[in-house]
């Protein structure tokens, strides 16, 4: 053991701590990805990231006067936009519903998908917080969800000019998120 | 000694198999049902991640269990079933993820450990053999003290 050089035993005693210091830069970029939303660990890819949206059509939800969509209510619209799943039992689409709103007043169309939800729930949210939805249609069995890959709600999606899905989200669009959204809805 | 045959034990206890008490939507046929429950197997249920959609309660893995025994029910063969959900839900639901671009990495890792290892262990043996450690042939006059050693006792 008396072979060992005294630079690399040098190497061998500094090693750790370029460890633990390569090991907490990649944790603050972590960490700061989670506050900005660039950085989800709970998130899954969607696998609907460049292709077109599934073929659906739903329903109106009872009672709420707008209409209903389809898949083919998404394409050559001209514009981005925006598809929001919620239901009034979610409590994350509170804390999203503000930044809805902001983003229907700008002008952006919004179309929302009722998940799971009893149509007089759905429609007192609405009265409540604001209605932000150009369309809303009712998924109550859920299923059209599944042919979207949404996992739980909110989840939003993105569908650029060309009727392709640009961007998802899974969680409530934050007001930290916003100046992004903007930029892709443009 | 008794801590270790509990620990024992446990390891030989075969896993308990949690059921879904929920029996309204199981298909009639046994072997179909078998089936449907082999496909729900290789389906991780998104919304707890860890578990398949076999195992879990949320809502979301109800629903897919469902959809699987109706593909399943319609004469979708197992391939096309998990392709069904793979298509919509993409690489993240199966628990056997496949082998690909992005996967190799995870798929590679264990052959890359157990060659580093190797290459460790060659590595270390080879510099111990070039500074001398390990040539243990005794000189002519290290034996002769051990033979003096090991001699009878002198009286």
């Amino acid at each position: 053991m008396s072979t060992m050089s005294p630079s690399r035993r040098r190497v061998l005693l500094y090693a750790p701590l370029a460890v633990a210091g390569a090991a907490g830069l990649g944790f603050w970029a972590m960490l700061r990805g989670l506050q900005d939303g660039s950085f989800n660990p709970r998130g899954v890819p969607s696998a609907l990231i460049g292709r077109a949206p599934p073929d659906f059509a739903l329903p109106e939800v009872e009672g709420a006067n707008l209409p209903a969509f389809a898949a083919g209510d998404l394409r050559g619209t001209g514009r981005p936009v925006l598809v929001n799943f919620w239901a009034s039992w979610c409590v994350p689409c509170i804390i999203e519903h503000p930044q809805l709103m902001a983003l229907h007043r700008e002008g952006v169309p919004v179309l929302g998908v009722n998940y799971k939800d009893r149509p007089a729930d759905a429609r007192s949210f609405l009265q409540r917080h604001g209605n932000p939805f150009a369309r809303l249609g009712a998924d109550q069995p859920g299923r059209v969800a599944i042919e979207w890959g949404v996992y739980g709600v909110p989840e939003s999606y993105v569908i650029g000019r060309d009727g392709l899905v640009k961007w998802r989200w899974a969680g409530p669009i934050t007001a930290e998120m916003m100046p992004e959204l903007r930029r892709l809805l443009a | 000694m008794t801590r270790l045959l509990l620990l024992l034990a446990l390891l030989l206890a075969a896993p308990a198999h949690a059921q879904i008490g929920d029996t309204t939507y199981r298909l009639e046929d046994p072997a179909l049902e078998a089936r449907a429950r082999a496909v729900g197997r290789e389906l991780r249920c998104l919304v707890c991640q860890n578990q398949s959609i076999e195992d879990s309660d949320a809502s979301l893995a109800r629903d897919l269990r469902i959809l699987v025994r109706e593909q399943i029910a319609a004469g979708a063969s197992d391939e096309e079933t998990l392709r069904f959900v793979h298509q919509r839900y993409g690489d993240f639901v199966l628990l056997r993820p496949p082998v690909g671009i992005h996967t190799v990495l995870l798929w590679a890792t264990p052959v890359l450990f157990l060659g580093g290892g190797l290459i460790a262990i060659v590595l270390t043996r080879r510099r111990r053999a070039a500074t001398g450690i390990g040539d243990t042939e005794l000189s002519a006059e290290e034996k002769a003290r051990l033979a003096r050693l090991e001699g009878p006792p002198p009286p």
